[in-house]
C-alpha cells in the first residue's frame, strides 16, 4: 500500500498512515474460466473491451512468449499473462496525491452523470474517514438536486461533513470555496468535491473548472482532479475520458462498476491510450467495496482459474 | 453520434477512392480498417465478425469488379450492410385492433427507461394518442415522483397508486392500469418497470410477472447506446429471459459511440423503432436504419432534419411571417418568434449532426456557443415594443440602454441590427422571385446553401463570428418556413 501523509491532531506532526488494506482480486470475473487456447485469445480480449488494437498487441506477444519460454501448460500461460498484464498496467504514479505537508488537501471529482459519481464520493469519504481521515465534502453539482441527498446520505455514513449549497443553482465555484473554508476552520485533512456531470461542451466544463479551481486556490492547493468512468460502458468511456482530459488537467481516473459483467479491459485501454493513471476502483455496490487500483491484483483476478 | 466511426470510415474509403480496380489485397485491408473502426466504436464482436463476412462476399464478387466506380461500389456495399445490420426495414409501433396498445418497457437501471417512458407518451400524444403512464418501478429511490414529474410536464396522467421506493405490487398496479385505461378509454397504456444494476433473476422474474398480467402488444427493451461489449450479454439476457418485441436506444448523443445500437438489432433479432438522445422530452425520434446507415456514412440525414422543421415550425406562424415579408413589415418582433421557433428543433449541433458531409465542421462547432441565441434573444427582449417594430428609431442611447438591459456590448447590439437589415432584405427578394410555394422539399437546398457559408464565416471576431453564424442560420430557415412548410 502506499504511505500516504497526515497531520497528527494532537501533536501536530505530520505522519505516516496507511488506509485500511482492500483487494479486488475476488471482484474480477475471470476471462478464462476454461483452458486458455492462444488462438482464441484475441476475441476473448476484444469481447472483454479491451480495444481491437490492445488485443492483438497483447496477443502477438504473449504467442511471442510463449514461443521463446515453451510453455504449454494452462497454469503456466496464465502466469504469464498475468505478469505480462500487471507489466503493462503498472506505472509510478498511480498512488494519489496525499503526500504534500500542505493540508487540506483538495480532491476534485469530475465526469458525467451516471457513472458513479456520487457513490465514488461517497465511498472514498468512508474510506479515508475508516483510515482516521478527517473528510469534507463539498456538493458543488448544484445542478441536480437530487445529487446533494445523496451525497447527504453518504456523509453521514463517512461521518463527513457535507458543505451544501444554499440556494438553487448557487454557483459551484462558492461552494467550493466554502468547502475548503469548513475544511481549514475545521482542520480537515481532505475536501472532496463533486462537479455538475453534464457540461453542454468543453469551453462550458472547462470555464467552470478553471473557476472552481481559482477560488480553492484563495485557500488551498488542488492536489487531485480525479475522473470517474463507468467500466461497463467500454471503448465509450475512452472518448469521454479524452474529451475530459482535453478539457481539464486530469491526475487520475476511478473506474467504477468493475464488477459483475464488465471485464475491466477498458482499463487497459485507457492507461495505454490516455497515459493517465487509474487510481481508483469501484468493484459492487457495498459501501466497502472500493479500493486502489492494483495492477497486480487486477491481473490476477482476469487469469483466475 | 458515431462521429468517430464516421470519420474513420471516411479515411478508409478515401484510401480507395481513385482506383480504378480494387484487388483483393485493396479489399482485405479496407475491411481490415473497417473491422477495427467498428470494434473501436463497441460494435459487438459477433456482429463485426458477421458484418465483415458479408461485405467481403460482395466486394470480392462481380459487383465490384464490373461496376465503373469500384470504390464507390465498396462504399455502396457497406452502406447496404450497414441498414442490414441495424435491423433493415424501418419497423412502427404496432397498435391493438381494439384499444388500449398496452406497451411495457424493460431494462437495466440508468438506460434511461423512465425518461424514455415519458418521451414516448409526448410522441404518442402528438399523434392524437391518449396516453396512460403507470409507474410499476416500485424499487428505484424516486422512480414514482420522477415518473409523476415528467407525466405533468407533457400533461399525460400518470396512474401511481404505489408509493414506490420499496413498497407495492408492481404486478396489481399493472393490472389496476389496465382497467383503468379500458375504463377510461386511454388508447395507450405504457408501463414503466424496475431495472437492475445488472442482469439478476428477481428482476427478470418480476419483469415476466408484469408480462404474464397485462399481455403487452409491446415488449420495448430499454438500452443505453453508451454500453460497450456488455451489451451483449444484457440484451440477449433481457430477449431469452422476458423476450423482446423491439427495441429503443437511449442516449445516442454527440459523444456515444453508439456500438450497442449497431450490434442489438443482430443480436436480439428484434428491430430497433426508437432512438431517443438528451433530456428534453421531444428528443426522440422513430429509427430508420437506412438514414442511420447513411448518418453513420456521413452521407447526412436530411429527411429527419425536413420532418423534424415540419414538426415545429408552425404552419399558421409560418404564413403570416411571409406575408409580412412580402409586404415589408418584418420586424424584430417576428425576428424573435422566429428564434424561438429554430429552437425548438433543438441545438444547432443536433441539426448539423444530420447533415452530410458535416463530420469536421462538426468538431469545429463543438466550441459554439449556444447561448449566442439566448443573447440575441435578450437583446431583442431588452427593446421597448416600439423599438421592436421601428429598428430605424434605434439612436445611441437607445442602443446603449438595450446593451446594458440585455448584458451584452453596443457593438453586439449594432451587429445584430446590422445582420437584421440584411436579412430582411434578402429575405424581400427571394420573396419576389424566390421559389414557388408548394415545391417538395424547399428546406433541403437550402440548408446545403448555409453550410456554404458557414464554411466561409470565419471571422477572427468572436463576437462578429458568432453574430454571423447566427444570422447565416436563421435567414434560410425562415424563408424555407415561409414558403413550403
Amino acid at each position: 500500500m502506499f504511505p500516504f501523509l497526515r497531520r497528527n491532531r494532537k501533536s501536530e506532526q505530520v505522519e505516516q498512515v496507511e488506509l485500511p488494506t482492500r483487494s479486488i482480486t475476488s471482484a474480477i470475473r475471470s476471462l478464462f474460466p476454461k483452458k486458455i487456447e492462444l488462438d482464441d485469445l484475441e476475441e476473448i480480449l476484444i469481447r472483454a473491451d479491451f480495444g481491437a488494437q490492445a488485443s492483438e498487441q497483447i496477443t502477438g506477444e504473449l504467442k511471442q512468449l510463449a514461443k521463446h519460454l515453451g510453455p504449454t501448460e494452462d497454469s503456466a500461460l496464465r502466469v504469464l499473462l498475468r505478469d505480462l498484464l500487471t507489466e503493462k498496467l503498472t506505472r509510478e504514479d498511480s498512488a494519489l496525491n496525499l503526500k504534500g505537508e500542505s493540508f487540506p488537501y483538495v480532491f476534485l471529482v469530475v465526469g458525467v452523470n451516471g457513472v458513479g459519481k456520487t457513490t465514488t464520493i461517497g465511498k472514498l469519504a468512508k474510506w479515508l474517514s475508516d483510515g482516521g481521515w478527517h473528510v469534507v465534502i463539498g456538493a458543488a453539482d448544484t445542478f441536480r438536486a437530487a445529487a446533494v441527498d445523496q451525497l447527504e446520505t453518504w456523509a453521514k455514513r463517512a461521518g463527513a461533513k457535507l458543505v451544501k449549497p444554499q440556494t438553487h443553482g448557487q454557483d459551484p465555484a462558492s461552494v467550493a470555496y466554502q468547502a475548503v473554508e469548513q475544511a481549514v476552520t475545521e482542520r480537515a485533512d481532505i475536501v472532496i468535491i463533486d462537479t455538475a456531470g453534464r457540461l453542454q461542451n468543453k469551453k462550458d466544463l472547462m470555464d467552470e473548472l478553471n473557476k472552481i479551481t481559482r477560488s480553492i486556490q484563495k485557500q488551498g492547493l488542488v492536489s487531485e482532479v480525479l475522473l470517474v468512468l463507468d467500466a461497463t460502458m467500454g471503448q465509450n468511456a475512452l472518448s469521454q475520458a479524452r474529451a475530459f482530459a482535453e478539457a481539464a488537467d486530469v491526475t487520475g481516473i476511478v473506474l467504477t462498476k468493475l464488477d459483475g459483467s464488465a471485464k475491466g479491459g477498458i482499463a487497459y485501454a485507457i492507461q495505454q491510450q490516455l497515459n493517465i493513471p487509474i487510481k481508483l476502483v469501484g468493484v459492487g455496490e457495498g459501501q466497502d467495496d472500493f479500493a486502489f487500483f492494483s495492477p497486480k491484483d487486477f491481473a490476477t483476478g482476469l487469469v483466475a482459474n | 453520434m458515431f462521429d468517430s466511426l464516421s470519420n474513420r470510415l471516411s479515411e478508409t474509403f478515401k484510401s480507395l477512392r481513385g482506383k480504378g480496380r480494387l484487388t483483393a489485397a485493396d479489399i482485405d485491408e479496407t475491411l481490415r480498417d473497417i473491422r477495427r473502426s467498428l470494434l473501436d466504436a463497441d460494435v459487438a464482436l459477433d456482429v463485426v465478425k458477421i458484418f465483415i463476412a458479408n461485405v467481403r462476399e460482395r466486394a470480392l464478387g462481380d459487383e465490384v469488379s464490373k461496376a465503373l466506380n469500384p470504390a464507390q461500389q465498396v462504399v455502396q456495399i457497406v452502406n447496404s450492410e450497414l441498414v442490414k445490420i441495424l435491423g433493415g426495414e424501418t419497423r412502427r409501433l404496432q397498435l391493438a385492433k381494439t384499444p388500449p396498445t398496452v406497451i411495457m418497457l424493460a431494462g437495466l437501471q440508468g438506460s434511461g427507461k423512465t425518461t424514455f417512458a415519458a418521451k414516448l407518451a409526448n410522441l404518442l400524444k402528438q399523434d392524437s394518442q391518449t396516453p396512460l403512464l403507470v409507474a410499476c418501478d416500485l424499487q428505484r429511490p424516486n422512480a414514482v415522483d420522477q415518473l409523476k414529474v415528467l407525466g405533468q410536464k407533457i400533461s399525460v396522467p400518470v396512474f401511481a397508486p404505489a408509493e414506490g421506493n420499496g413498497v407495492g405490487n408492481p404486478v396489481e398496479v399493472a393490472k389496476q392500469a389496465i382497467e383503468k385505461a379500458k375504463r377510461e378509454q386511454h388508447s395507450v397504456v405504457i408501463v414503466d418497470t424496475a431495472g437492475r444494476t445488472g442482469v439478476d433473476q428477481e428482476m427478470m422474474q418480476q419483469a415476466i410477472d408484469i408480462r404474464n398480467a397485462v399481455a403487452p402488444d409491446e415488449l420495448i427493451f430499454v438500452i443505453d447506446s453508451m454500453l460497450g461489449q456488455d451489451a451483449v450479454g444484457v440484451a440477449k439476457a433481457f430477449q431469452d429471459g422476458v423476450g423482446i418485441s423491439a427495441v429503443a436506444l437511449t442516449k445516442l448523443d454527440g459523444d456515444a459511440r453508439g456500438g450497442a445500437a449497431l450490434s442489438v438489432a443482430t443480436i436480439t433479432g428484434a428491430p430497433i423503432i426508437y432512438s431517443s438522445t438528451g433530456e428534453s422530452l421531444d428528443a426522440i425520434e422513430v429509427f430508420h436504419p437506412d438514414r442511420m446507415a447513411s448518418r453513420i456514412l456521413d452521407m447526412g440525414d436530411v429527411l429527419t432534419l425536413i420532418e423534424q422543421a415540419q414538426k415545429t415550425f408552425d404552419q399558421e406562424e409560418s404564413k403570416k411571417i411571409a406575408e409580412k415579408i412580402a409586404s415589408d413589415q418584418f420586424t424584430l418582433q417576428d425576428f424573435l418568434e422566429q428564434l424561438q421557433q429554430v429552437k425548438k428543433m433543438g441545438s444547432l449541433k443536433g441539426i448539423m449532426g444530420m447533415m452530410p458531409g458535416m463530420g469536421k465542421i462538426k468538431q469545429d462547432l463543438d466550441q459554439f456557443d449556444e447561448k449566442q441565441i439566448d443573447r440575441t434573444q435578450a437583446i431583442i427582449q431588452s427593446m421597448t415594443p416600439l423599438e421592436r417594430n421601428q429598428p430605424k428609431v434605434l439612436n445611441g442611447s437607445r442602443r446603449v440602454r438595450i446593451a446594458k438591459g440585455s448584458g451584452t456590448t453596443v457593438t453586439e447590439v449594432n451587429q445584430l441590427m446590422q445582420r437584421f437589415e440584411q436579412s430582411a432584405k434578402v429575405m424581400k427578394s427571394m420573396a419576389k422571385g424566390g421559389p414557388m410555394p408548394g415545391s417538395p422539399f424547399p428546406v433541403a437546398p437550402k440548408k446545403a446553401a448555409k453550410v456554404e457559408k458557414k464554411k466561409g464565416s470565419k471571422s477572427g471576431n468572436p463576437a462578429k463570428r458568432a453574430a454571423e453564424n447566427q444570422g447565416i442560420s436563421y435567414q434560410p430557415k425562415q424563408s424555407g418556413s415561409s414558403f413550403g412548410l
